[in-house]
């Protein structure tokens, strides 16, 4: 049987992934701060789908743990899902630095540190999947939240540049560009429900970007028009809007 | 996110700030900073029993915590619905104990409501197969209880309409079955006495009700069409069946896509469906082996149907009468028929003894359950009704409630006070609160 790793495991589209991967026979290794809290869920893909899920403490922001954490793992999972991130204020953010290194630093250094130690794994094995989830947001900068769009990004170039060295080691790097998704952290913002995915759709998205070696791939298909639309407004003129 | 929410019955429909949750921990967060709050599953009882303006949803929490395929005991979060349970039980020789005519439904509902099924005779209501659950009270604080242990605030958890509290992990027993079919036989009664005689026939079945026509006078009047049967044997089963005798039926449904114009439903519409049912029948008895799912879930096929009632949406009534008052049964047919109220929906089942009942509906004789769209006159019309079901001794059930008065309630429920102290004593400031129980005085 296959294994899937889940970094950033307890949310929302983290455990839809899980089902998707488990319903599918792999056993799944959920990573995440507080693993003892993923009890139920593990449980639950257990008695469900027969398969064997395992729990393991991960803390993006904790670099120096990351090479430990992914040398402890057995067996090796043969596929890397990435889905932890932070949104963050960016109000807040505009004037306080700790609160701008954290989403700096959670959706894109943490990214970084883990997945160098997975690729390089993955590279002396020639084989081997990743799959990133960065966002829409970091297409284009907007002012209301310009820090996380920022480091997605840098989360997307990363991936890029990582999907372009791995294809010659075998190794094939997903990029999931989602739109909107109802999720905890979107609970509070009131999203255009015809635009909105759902965490079902990210997981299905995800499963088939990695199975079919899809390269950069948007949840929900007019996601990659509406950008494409965003994108090729004047810079003149965008940065007038309010968005 | 506060957002217009309604249960079944799309009335009433009201603003909610609406919560979810995935562990317990945010749980925990939530109800210690919640002014007041009402749990909420599915939202399958029709009226305002998970009604609130604050009101906080189970059905993230939907995790299996363990199966005991040996001795069929099950533990899991409240927001579990029972279609995702029969998913993992039936292919291993399980079903649930009892179950609603919807498998929509939460394990929390299940108890908060103390369903009953077309068994309630043989097996009872959910609750007295459920062996322990954790509930967290008002405080925030965690307590386990079973029919042993904290047995006050247990028995006022199984039909307490979510007073309590917010009942968390639930452990029950499942029911051993050898098939996942079922052996069924349709019998058709050419009016209330026959079906009443039938139902005294053929007690000795575990699975029984019947549908009426309640639009018929004269020498038809309550006909019908009563449907029994048992989990079948494997030598029941034909050859394609008994090649996978525990397979679970084929996913098909299909969705009601908006509400209907209300002016669809009238007199007229409901005379020629019931026409159309009970002739669809030709012969007197049909016997054959069906798939759970037809036989307990019908409406299950089609999605959202409570939208063929239109916006203004509709009412359920159910009530239970002492098998001695089968005058009630005829006095309240004889209303609806005479009103023009007709219901498509009209389901017949006898109950049997419901021991050391508290606050759960069921009371040996006979429920009838009716939809009513909302319209001009109806809430009349029930107070009507209501007056002949205290005539006659009986009740109603509170998850299909969205009208009644304090005073029906408590006519109906001789042991209301001593649930109400119960619940005055684990949510002492009434912070756990719905519309329904504002309504009917249980918090106020
Ligand atoms: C088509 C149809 C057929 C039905 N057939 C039957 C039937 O045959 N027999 C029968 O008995 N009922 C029947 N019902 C009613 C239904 O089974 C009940 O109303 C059930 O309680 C709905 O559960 P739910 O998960 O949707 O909960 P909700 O409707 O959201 O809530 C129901 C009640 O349970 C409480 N509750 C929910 N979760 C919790 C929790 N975690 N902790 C504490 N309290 C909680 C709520 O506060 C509320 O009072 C039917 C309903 C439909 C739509
Ligand atoms: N929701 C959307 O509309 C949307 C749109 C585009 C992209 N995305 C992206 O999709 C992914 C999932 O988003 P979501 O909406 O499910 O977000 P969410 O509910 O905010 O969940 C974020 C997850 O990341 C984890 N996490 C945060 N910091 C971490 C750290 N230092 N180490 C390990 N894990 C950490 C959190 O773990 P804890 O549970 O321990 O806090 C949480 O499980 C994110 O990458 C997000 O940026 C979301």
């Amino acid at each position: 049987m296959p294994t899937v790793l889940i970094l950033g495991a307890a949310s929302d589209m983290a455990v839809a992934i899980a089902k998707k991967y488990a319903s599918k026979g792999f056993n799944v290794q959920l990573a995440a701060r507080n693993p003892s809290r993923l009890q139920a869920l593990q449980s639950d893909l257990n008695i469900r789908y027969n398969i064997n899920c395992t729990l393991h403490e991960f803390d993006a922001l904790n670099y120096e743990s990351h090479q430990a954490f992914f040398d402890r793992l057995a067996p090796k999972p043969d596929q890397t899902i990435c889905v932890f991130g932070y949104l963050g204020d960016n109000e807040t953010a505009r004037t306080n630095w700790s609160e701008s290194a954290k989403i700096i630093h959670t959706n894109y250094t943490g990214a970084v540190s883990i997945l160098n130690v997975v690729s390089n794994y993955y590279a002396s094995q020639k084989s081997g999947i990743i799959v990133g989830i960065s966002s829409v947001a970091g297409e284009r900068g907007r002012q209301s939240n310009y820090l996380y769009g920022s480091a997605k990004a840098g989360f997307t170039a990363y991936l890029s540049g990582l999907r372009n060295r791995m294809f010659h080691e075998n190794v094939h790097v997903a990029s999931i560009q989602p739109g909107f998704v109802y999720t905890a952290m979107t609970a509070n913002m009131k999203l255009p429900p015809l635009l909105t995915a759902k965490p079902e759709d990210v997981a299905n998205t995800v499963f088939k970007a990695a199975t079919k070696k899809k390269n950069t791939v948007y949840v929900k298909w007019f996601w990659r028009w509406i950008m494409l639309i965003i994108k090729s407004v004047p810079e003149f003129m965008f940065k007038k809007l309010k968005l | 996110m506060k957002k217009v929410i309604a249960n079944w019955g799309n009335y009433p429909a009201m603003e909610s700030d609406e919560r979810l949750f995935s562990y317990d921990d945010q749980l925990q967060d939530i109800i210690r900073n919640s002014p007041t709050f009402i749990p909420r599953g599915n939202g399958r009882c029709y009226g305002d029993a998970s009604l609130a303006g604050e009101t906080l949803n189970t059905l993230k929490y939907d995790k299996i915590l363990s199966f005991d395929t040996e001795n069929g005991i099950f533990e899991c979060q409240s927001g579990l619905t029972l279609d995702q349970i029969l998913e993992v039980v039936v292919p291993k020789g399980w079903f649930l104990p009892v179950t609603p005519g919807t498998k929509f439904i939460t394990v929390g509902g299940a108890i908060g409501s103390d369903v009953h099924g077309k068994n309630h005779h043989v097996d009872g209501t959910f609750g007295q197969h459920v062996v322990d659950m954790d509930i967290i009270l008002a405080d925030s604080s965690m307590i386990t209880c079973s029919p042993s242990v904290y047995p006050d605030l247990f028995e006022a958890t199984c039909g307490g309409m979510g007073l309590t509290g917010m009942i968390t992990r639930i452990k029950f027993k499942l029911k051993k079955v050898p098939s996942s079919y079922i052996k069924q036989k349709q019998l058709k009664a050419a009016n209330l006495d026959e079906l009443i005689r039938l139902f005294e026939e053929y007690k000795h079945y575990t699975y029984s009700m019947a549908w009426i026509d309640c639009l018929q006078k004269g020498k038809s009047f309550g006909r019908g069409i009563m449907t029994i049967g048992e989990f079948a044997k494997p030598e029941e089963l034909n050859e394609s069946q008994r090649k996978a005798p525990l397979a679970l039926p084929k996913k098909k449904a299909i969705t009601i896509p908006f509400n209907f114009p209300s002016w669809i439903l009238n007199t007229f519409t409901v005379k020629a469906f019931n026409f159309l049912y009970y002739n669809k029948n030709v012969n007197k008895e049909i016997n054959n082996v069906v798939t759970y799912e037809p036989f307990f879930y019908p409406l299950d096929a089609l999605l959202h149907w409570n939208r063929c009632y239109g916006k203004k949406g509709f009412v359920q009534y159910q009530f239970v009468l002492p098998l001695a008052a089968k005058e009630g049964l005829v006095d309240i047919l004889r209303r609806i028929g005479a009103k023009g109220m007709g219901s498509f929906l009209v389901v017949l089942k006898v109950f049997g003894k419901q021991e050391d009942n508290l606050i759960s509906f069921p009371f040996e004789g006979f429920t009838l359950a009716l939809d009513f769209p909302v319209r001009k006159g109806l809430f009349e019309f029930l107070d009507e009704l209501d007056a002949v079901v205290l005539k006659y001794g009986g009740r109603l059930y509170m998850s299909k409630d969205a009208r009644m008065k304090p005073e029906m309630l408590k006519a109906g429920y001789p042991r209301l006070e001593e649930f109400k102290s119960i619940v005055r004593k684990y949510n002492p400031d009434g912070k756990i609160r719905s519309v329904q129980s504002d309504r009917l005085e249980l918090t106020k």
